[in-house]
């Protein structure tokens, strides 16, 4: 097969570049520690997620150890807790986010930030952060659940650690 | 010889495919411009839907021009492209039309359901599930056995097209596949083996579940299935604008393709890596372990070979045309071109817009870089430059081409096909990159109304400009969009209708030889059992694992109960 020089450069650069790509991913995860939203967070009853354990008060927890755990059911259409009542966490803390959903396929994102996951019912979502800042972070979901889909939206306040009450539980 | 008047049962045949495409390119625009006027809060008051009635919009813009739209112009299209590249009529047209009306009755059926939210005296009932339709939100029935008839149709016109070459086979046992068909048929393998998914998921699952006769279905096995055959569809959409490129628009150029085996390799390796990559759709979900999204990212990263690939071996048989038209200099030649031919210049701009389209997808594939724009409307503004126009664009300039050797007529109003792909460019230029900024600022995509408007202030930060500004641009883009549209429709309409015979056609079907032929190649490019194979086992490698711990808890767990619209 008859191949032109132009063409072989443009095939070697062509395959640099994807090399190139997959190098950014792979600094993206072990050189800045992104990780994926993956499966540690097990699974719910799709229909009750409540009557999972950590689900039955969903709220912000913190535990002996100092890490923050923040359990948040979504509904058709709001985040419990997150609409009714911000959800309070720490700066400079690493806060673990488990989302789960009991009704339709939702979405759950912090506008404009890396914290964003697809919640889907039975599945439990789990992202950690870690703010460095304090101040308010805006929740959408992102992924349509159906005809009041556009209402649903919450907050994330961070606040300084000292204003930060553990064992809190904000229910909505 | 004219087309229509070697294959007149062929030429019928693709005809009434593309009525039925334009049928649904039409009012799938329609929707497309009411949803980005209503989302962009222009004339909101004034227009007749609300913000429930969105999402029914939503639907019928997506399903229409993404699954009706493209794959009654893509059926059609590979009619002509079979039965002319082998020149001999298709071995069953009956086959072929039985194929062509179940498409057409499983869109009436899904239209229908999805129509009901506007009119609620057609029988079903709401159906605004999105093109994606993610259980548990439910549809009516009618909504999934539509999608079901659909492609199940597609599946028995392509079996034509095997059945074509098989017969053909007989008679010439030791040719080349002649290209065109090689493309129709490596495109419907992929075709085959991607959309085995959807079917499993809908005939085993959704059907059943929608009739209430199962209870349950679990939502993250139903929607990997989904996206199995998500991705690859894309490349359903983009091969045939491939197959343009590739064939026509070196003609329409003046020249001839660069490299017939290097065309082959393409499609070829499209056989191999379009199936094994959905879970980059599913990046961010859970339930998933990450070394399977890295097996997807890698074998998306692959992907662009082929399309960086496409893009030398294209531009360079469009300088080869534009240099035997007297063109010089190193982008001197670029002048030398037909930009005043709308078929060429809709294709070129297509393929142009794609190269945008290709970087944006090189972001998205970025597994931890999709964090920040999955979802967001930036998702959007990148697959309209892909399906909306280097698949829409490039199929509308396919049929300024194609459309009279179809018929026996000239094309009419040529001023206003000539005007219509750059308004597209232009539009779609404005509206993709207002998408692709208001995506990194963290605007949703799929979402009726602005949110957060009692928050004083937008948590959306855009880097320059603002959230109005890009609504505006969004507005105009799906404005001048729109109206490029209705001239297509005119000028397709205007040659349909027109009387036949009123001179000579402008042009002819005869396409020119590669400048490095078939023969250049390798046989074993032609051996496409051994692609189909190893595609097969790819895909395997790619789902088989994370298939199974899906499935091993019980096929319906954990199982989620319907949630009608």
């Amino acid at each position: 097969m008859n191949i032109h020089r132009f063409e072989k450069l443009w095939l070697a650069a062509s395959l640099l570049l994807i090399v190139a790509f997959v190098g950014t991913i792979v600094y993206g995860a072990l050189g800045a520690g992104i990780a994926m939203v993956d499966d540690s967070g097990g699974t719910v009853d799709p229909d009750d997620p409540a009557s999972s354990p950590n689900f039955e008060e969903p709220g912000v927890y913190e535990s002996a150890d100092g890490e923050v755990d923040v359990y948040v059911i979504s509904r058709q259409f709001f985040f419990q807790p997150g609409s009714n009542d911000p959800i309070r966490v720490p700066a400079d803390r690493d806060v673990t986010f488990h989302v789960a959903s009991a009704d339709v396929t939702h979405g759950f994102q912090l506008v404009g930030t890396n914290v964003n996951t697809m919640v889907i019912p039975g599945q439990v979502a789990e992202i950690t952060v870690n703010f460095e800042e304090t101040g308010t972070h805006y929740i959408v979901c992102n992924e349509y659940c159906g005809a009041g889909h556009h209402d649903m939206e919450g907050r994330v306040q961070v606040v300084p650690e000292a204003a930060f009450d553990g064992q809190e539980v904000s229910d909505s | 010889m004219t087309f229509v008047d070697e294959f007149p049962g062929e030429a019928k045949l693709v005809r009434w495919h593309f009525g039925v495409s334009f049928v649904a390119l039409a009012l799938g625009g329609l929707f497309g411009i009411l949803q980005g006027l209503y989302r962009t809060g222009y004339f909101r008051d004034a227009l007749p839907i609300n913000a429930t009635e969105y999402y029914a919009v939503l639907t019928a813009h997506g399903v229409l021009l993404a699954l009706v739209f493209t794959t009654f112009f893509i059926c059609g299209m590979f009619v002509w492209a079979v039965t002319r590249s082998l020149d001999r009529p298709l071995a069953s047209g009956r086959l072929a039309w039985a194929g062509f009306l179940s498409m057409l009755l499983g869109t009436v059926l899904a239209a229908t359901a999805i129509l009901n939210t506007f009119v609620p005296a057609l029988p079903f009932e709401d159906s605004a599930v999105l093109y994606t339709f993610y259980s548990p939100l439910k549809a009516h029935p009618a909504f999934y056995v539509g999608a079901a008839l659909l492609i199940v149709g597609s599946w028995v016109v392509g079996g034509d097209y095997f059945l074509t070459f098989r017969e053909w086979r007989k008679d010439n046992p030791d040719s080349r596949i002649p290209l065109q068909t090689f493309m129709v048929l490596t495109t419907f393998i992929m075709w085959y083996l991607a959309t085995l998914g959807v079917a499993v998921e809908v005939v085993f699952f959704l059907i059943p579940w929608s009739f209430g006769w199962i209870e349950t279905v679990d939502p993250l096995l139903t929607r990997t299935l989904f996206w199995f055959f998500g991705h690859p569809v894309v490349y359903f959409w983009l091969l045939p604008g491939y197959v343009a490129w590739y064939t026509i628009l070196p003609k329409l150029s003046g020249g001839r393709l660069l490299s017939d085996p290097l065309a082959r390799v393409v499609f070829v390796l499209f056989v191999l890596l379009s199936t094994p990559v959905g879970f980059h759709h599913q990046y961010i979900d859970p339930g998933i372990a990450d070394g399977f999204k890295a097996i997807a990212m890698t074998n998306t990263m692959m992907l662009l070979l082929p399309s960086l690939l496409t893009a030398f071996t294209v531009v360079a048989s469009m300088e080869h045309g534009a240099r035997q038209r007297g063109g010089e200099g190193y982008f001197g030649w670029l002048r030398a071109l037909p930009w005043d031919e709308p078929a060429f210049a809709g294709m070129a701009l297509a393929g142009l817009m794609f190269a945008a389209g290709g970087f944006s997808g090189m972001i998205n594939a970025g597994m931890n870089i999709n964090y920040l724009i999955h979802n967001t409307v930036w998702v959007p503004g990148h697959f309209h430059l892909t399906v909306g126009t280097a698949f829409a664009l490039t199929a509308m300039a396919t049929t300024y081409w194609l459309f009279p050797q179809l018929t026996g007529k000239r094309l009419q109003h040529r001023t206003l096909a000539m005007i219509q792909p750059y308004l597209w460019f232009v539009g779609m230029a404005l509206m993709s990159n207002a998408m692709h900024r208001g995506g990194l600022a963290g605007l949703p995509r799929r979402t009726a109304e602005p949110l957060f408007q009692d928050a004083g202030g937008s948590p959306f930060e855009t880097v320059v400009g603002g959230v109005s500004e890009i609504q505006f641009q969004i507005a105009i883009g799906a404005t001048l969009l729109f109206t490029s549209l209705v001239l297509f429709l005119i000028v397709v309409l205007g040659t349909w209708l027109s009387r036949p015979r009123i001179g000579e056609l402008r042009v002819n079907g005869s396409l020119p030889e590669p400048l490095s032929g078939a023969d250049d190649g390798p046989r074993v490019l032609d051996n496409l059992a051994l692609w189909a194979g190893i595609a097969v086992l790819l895909v395997v490698l790619a789902y088989g694992v994370p298939l199974w711990g899906m499935v091993e808890n019980g096929l319906l767990e954990p199982g989620a109960s319907p949630i009608p619209v």
